[in-house]
């Protein structure tokens, strides 16, 4: 299996996460420290220059994010780390905050000082309680350590966070539904404008990060923006953390350099499909990435790459299935998903899942039409321009990739009456 | 000024404007549904999406801002795809019973779908939400089968009228707006205002429909079937009939009425008069005698129910007066009916209100005795309006005709009644003369008029100084009631109404919003400045009543058929 | 397979209590409702809601409102363990299914539904994080992954016997 190169998973299984003692004794707080040290502009520079891009799926550059929360006025500003890794498929934030929670704490508090933030909230799923504990404790040791807390280092900076829970929904993912969920309201996303960087959580300036991307902010202040920017393969820069599930003899979190193929990640590091089945297709970025079939994966794994190749980079999600799955069996699932998932704000996510859903059955069924295909087609390019939030618009791709990639499933349905 | 592009015509608009705003400056029409002029911008329905050059998506027009150099699209394929998919997306669940709809030729679904003109067959199986309709409220019916999830009656029941009866409740294709827990509208805090049904854009919600029963009575020839009309009722039913906004037709209405089949028709005026005679005459003892202050009007039934269920530790500071509709009710049925040598059963008394809440009201057993309650049925402008429309009157050719006596004299004061301030400006213009024996130089208190949500004044009356306060608007009266639980409030005298702008605004009146309650409120002053009595004390038919039978202002029988009690419901919220 | 009727042992003081810590904080209310819900029946029923919102201050039109949305909790009561099958599509793809139907066979109950002792309630959930060691569920605060149709209802037994908590 190929090296992986370890950023964000740079402490996994390298300290107790019980003892912030062996924490510190591996570097932990030092870039905070330096961070504090560098002062605001040249440590936002710094993480502009690393071409740190947000991994929570949206692929905003974290650089620009923050300056523009640093420029913006506000007597209080929040730092929000996003821990509602609600993503089928994905898992990664959950082995990053249960191996590693004061890296994750650490790009808080260093975010916290970029934008000139002195509260911050970790949002935690409710899916993972056994972590409450564990982020409460960190937060704990490290006000005492004195690298949370009033006057950091000396400094004028103060900085503290709090862990607040999710109550299961999948759209509090959604940065701004995740504050109305902070605010203890339903987690329907707001219109935007205004953006949280502007008006966010409860009306104050907000930088919101994933926890991969605070996990891996410590680590480029301590080596420089550059060093970040330089690890990627080829012209691509920095890491990515991916999950490998589905139908793979190597399932499990990797973390490997931008640029890596997708083939390489499911052949050499998934180590293929088990019991001697064939691949037959990719679900890549998440529960709303593209389905691509087995000939479309070689290229490298980039935000820009995975569009040109009609995939999706997203949360770094690699879910593989084989020839004994239906892929439309698949695409019902993630359905059911959406159907269920959706908040009920926006009339196209709303109304539109359920009737995809109902199309996509009355097609297995054997019920479909030709016409049915022009409606679902037609349906998900309206949900994709209509929808309120990224759930709406990007519920529709399964389908669509897989109206693209997988045709033949459809029509066989349509022709054969439901049979395989 | 910001200049942007629509559909290839440049347009210069304020800062703050949206794409909708500027649209709207170049006659271009765009539909819109969870859009409300007086509510904050939702951005949910999705029907205004509008193509801008440059942007992946549609954007919403109701919300996006103008922006200098924008180049916009309102009418291109992809613009008019997206409509109508979304169009079908709430039709494919929507009840499509629109000949039988309350709303039907007003609804804003409807006039959205005249002017798409979608015409295509749905291609999703029909779904309809909730468990059929809540007929359990006096006041209003829900049918969530119509219900587009829009949020406008949330806003008003939440936001503008902290009232908290509606949730919105469950997620994705099964969220319902209904009271919590699933109950029935009845079992909630509802107090019946229905400005829930003023902000719903269809049929989802509605006023409870009583004309069957008044029909019934009407055709009834052992029955005298009497009718009382509220001040509102005559700036308003012309709107209702597709009249503009702020026509008074009170004349025509009377008319109306009298060939509906009405026995007589009266004048709420002349209870809102006596009122005043009542309500005054309290406030003085309560001012000279130590009584609960501040004091706080009670006409509105809504606003009642409201003080009843939130505020139960402050119901002493309601005036004991009934409503103008409550004390009418009595008048028919104890001294009008005898007069006619009737009984009170004979007598079928039917009152026409702006209001639902009414509804709610009427079946008080307070108001009512010996078994039998003072006011048999409540129209709605809303439900008279149909009843004209249904007997095939021509409402705008109608001659004018008087009110019957001998309830048929009102004042300007009485007439007010039916804007915020107005109790508040009768009771001053009466109790400053009756307390001074002098004439108010100017009786038009300017300070309480007018759609600010709380607005205060000071009137001395000869040695009192009377800090007033008027409040409308449910989340209105919620903050002064606040203030008076604190200890924090130093007034001697408080109009609440339920509804917002008072009773022109009521839930019972044609759709409104503040540009039309301009339009009323203005006809109500209109109305009484062209009034030759405008003080309630001076009222001959009110006079001739304390003279004739009921004693005194305060006196023994007034108190038995002119005041009330009221019950603490906080039961409600347990 | 009815509804579990737990509502007997709920201790309103002790909703009180919890409600209490409230304090106009909104970024706790989640917190403080996983914890009520947890010592009343695995549900919020009304009587608790109109407790909270009396102390509170939040209607209980918007606690119903929020306790619908959040999945987590339900206003109808529910078995003492809640047994949570993830259904989302990693754990479809490797076998999330007869994992499922075996444990809904063994309890004699349907999703959505609580066996007749009160013990277990079942639901399929969304996505819970497993997605690397699928097929996986939640038993009350618990991940349990990497089972089979077998070693889930061995599981369930040793729950059943108490052994697991």
């Amino acid at each position: 299996m190929m090296q992986e190169t370890r950023i964000a998973l740079r402490f996994l299984g390298k300290y107790n996460p019980d003892s912030i003692e062996e924490f510190c004794a591996l570097g932990g707080y030092e870039g905070l420290r330096k961070a504090v040290e560098m002062g605001q502009k040249n440590l936002i520079q710094e993480v502009s220059d690393a071409s740190l891009w947000g991994y929570g799926g949206a692929a905003f550059p974290t650089g620009k994010k923050w300056s523009v929360v640093a420029a913006t006025k506000g007597k209080q500003k929040y730092v929000v780390c996003d821990a509602d890794e609600g993503e089928p498929g994905t898992n990664k934030d959950r082995v990053i905050m249960t191996g590693d929670p004061h890296s994750v704490l650490e790009g808080m508090a260093i975010a916290g000082f970029a934008v000139g933030a002195d509260k911050g909230y970790i949002y935690l799923r409710y899916e993972y309680p056994q972590l409450f504990p564990v982020l409460e404790k960190a937060i704990d040791d490290a006000r005492k350590a004195g690298y949370l807390g009033r006057n950091l280092f000396g400094s004028n900076f103060s900085f503290d966070v709090k862990v607040v829970s999710g109550g299961g929904a999948y759209v509090c993912g959604e940065e701004t539904a995740l504050l109305e969920s902070i605010e203890g309201k339903r987690g329907e996303p707001r219109y935007k404008p205004p953006y949280p960087s502007e008006a966010g959580l409860f009306g104050c300036p907000t930088v919101i990060n994933n926890v991969e991307t605070l996990a891996i902010v410590p680590s480029i202040v301590l080596n420089g923006g550059n060093w970040y920017a330089s690890i990627g393969i080829g012209h691509h820069h920095g890491t990515k953390v991916f999950t490998l599930s589905g139908n793979l003899v190597n399932r499990g979190v990797y973390e490997y350099p931008r640029g890596i193929t997708l083939r390489q990640l499911i052949e050499d590091v998934g180590g293929g499909c088990p019991d001697g089945h064939r691949l037959l297709g990719v679900q890549t970025g998440g529960a709303s990435g593209n389905i691509i079939s087995v000939d479309m994966i070689d290229f490298p794994m980039d935000v820009e790459d995975c569009a040109a190749a009609g995939a999706t980079f997203g949360t770094g999600d690699i879910m593989v299935f084989d020839d004994t799955q239906d892929v439309l069996e698949i695409v019902e699932n993630l359905l059911e998903f959406f159907t269920h998932e959706s908040c009920g704000k926006c009339t196209p996510c709303r109304e539109g899942n359920t009737r995809l859903l109902q199309l996509i059955r009355k097609i297995r069924r054997g019920d479909g039409t030709m016409e049915d295909l022009d409606t679902l087609q037609d349906l998900c390019q309206t949900m994709k321009d209509c929808s309120l939030c990224g759930l709406g618009q990007a519920s529709p791709t399964p389908v669509l990739s897989t109206l693209r990639n997988f045709r033949n499933a459809y029509l066989n349905r349509i022709e054969r009456g439901g049979k395989e | 000024m910001i200049r942007l592009t629509i559909d290839g015509k440049e347009v210069f608009v304020n800062e703050g404007a949206t794409l909708l705003d500027a649209a709207r400056k170049l006659n271009i029409r765009i539909p819109t549904l969870c859009y409300h002029p007086d509510q904050e911008v939702k951005a949910n329905c999705r029907i205004c999406m509008v193509e801008v050059e440059g942007r992946p998506g549609l954007v919403p027009a109701c919300a996006f801002p103008a922006r200098e150099g924008l180049k916009v699209k309102t009418s291109s394929p992809r613009v008019r795809q997206a409509r109508w998919n979304i169009l079908e997306l709430i039709f494919a669940h929507h009840s499509k019973d629109c000949l039988q709809c309350s709303r039907n030729g007003n609804c804003e679904l409807q006039t959205i779908s005249q002017e798409m003109h979608f015409d295509r067959d749905l291609r999703y199986e029909q779904a309809q939400r909730g468990n059929g309709k809540d007929l359990s409220s006096p006041s209003i019916t829900i049918d969530p089968s119509k219900c587009i999830a829009c949020n406008r009656c949330i806003y008003a029941c939440s936001e503008i009228q902290t009232v908290h009866a509606l949730a919105r409740g469950k997620r994705g294709f099964n969220t319902v707006i209904s009271p919590s827990y699933g109950r029935k509208l009845s079992e909630s805090p509802c107090v019946g205002c229905g400005q829930c049904v003023q902000a719903c854009p269809v049929g989802a919600l509605s006023v409870r429909d009583d004309r069957q029963k008044v029909w019934k009575m009407l055709d009834n020839e052992e029955k005298i079937t009497v009718v009382q009309v509220a001040p509102a009722v005559r700036i308003t039913i012309a709107e209702a009939l597709g009249e503009d906004p702020g026509v008074v037709s009170t004349g025509r209405l009377v008319t109306a009425l009298k060939r509906l089949g009405f026995a007589r028709v009266f004048d709420t005026d002349f209870t809102a008069d006596l009122t005043i005679m009542e309500e005054g005459t309290e406030l003085i003892e309560r001012l000279t005698n130590g009584g609960t202050l501040p004091m706080i009007t009670s006409c509105s039934p809504g606003w009642i129910k409201f003080c009843e269920t939130y505020y139960p530790d402050l119901l002493p500071h309601l005036s004991t007066c009934k409503s103008p509709q409550g004390m009418f009710g009595a008048l028919i049925k104890e001294y009008f009916a005898p007069r006619l040598c009737k009984s009170p059963q004979d007598v079928f008394s039917v009152s026409v209100m702006p209001c639902t809440a009414k509804k709610f009201e009427r079946a008080r057993t307070e108001l009512g005795r010996n078994g039998y309650l003072d006011i048999d049925a409540v129209l709605t402008v809303q439900e008279l309006a149909r009843m004209i429309d249904q007997a095939g009157i021509d409402f705008k050719a109608l001659p004018e005709s008087n009110f019957d006596a001998p309830f048929g004299l009102g004042s300007g004061a009485g007439e007010i009644f039916g804007a915020t301030g107005g109790v508040m400006e009768a009771a001053l213009r009466s109790v400053y003369e009756i307390v001074t024996g002098e004439e108010l130089a100017d009786i038009e208190f300017k300070d309480v008029r007018g759609f600010e949500g709380i607005k205060e004044a000071t009137v001395q009356v000869g040695s009192i100084p009377v800090k007033v306060a008027v409040a409308h608007g449910l989340g209105n009266a919620r903050k002064l009631m606040d203030q008076i639980r604190e200890g924090k409030a130093d007034y001697q005298f408080i109009e609440i109404m339920a509804c917002p702008g008072g009773c022109i605004g009521g839930g019972g009146n044609p759709i409104k919003n503040w540009a039309k309650m301009e339009h009323r409120a203005k006809a109500v002053y209109d109305t009484d400045r062209k009034l030759p009595l405008r003080k309630s004390h001076q009222n001959q038919a009110v006079k001739r009543l304390y003279d004739e039978y009921l004693g005194q202002p305060g006196g023994h029988l007034s108190h038995e058929l002119l005041h009330t009690h009221y019950t603490d419901r906080s039961d409600l919220l347990k | 397979m009815q509804e579990q009727s737990c509502q007997a042992s709920v201790d309103m003081s002790r909703i009180a209590a919890i409600a209490a810590r409230y304090k106009d904080e909104p970024d706790q209310l989640m917190r403080i409702l996983l914890e009520i819900q947890s010592c009343c029946g695995n549900s919020i029923p009304r009587e608790a809601a109109t407790i909270i919102s009396s102390i509170t201050g939040i209607p209980e039109a918007k606690i119903w409102g929020y306790i619908t949305f959040y999945a987590m909790f339900s206003d109808k009561p529910r078995g003492k363990h809640i047994i949570r099958m993830c259904k989302s599509a990693p754990c479809h793809i490797v076998g999330a299914q007869a994992v499922a139907q075996a444990i809904g066979d063994y309890l004699g109950i349907a999703p959505g539904q609580t066996t007749e002792d009160g013990m277990f309630t079942l639901e399929y959930c969304e996505c819970i994080g497993m997605c690397d060691t699928a097929p996986a569920i939640m038993i009350n605060d618990s991940a349990y992954s990497g089972l089979t149709p077998e070693s889930a209802v061995d599981l369930i037994k040793s729950f059943q016997q108490g052994g697991a908590e």
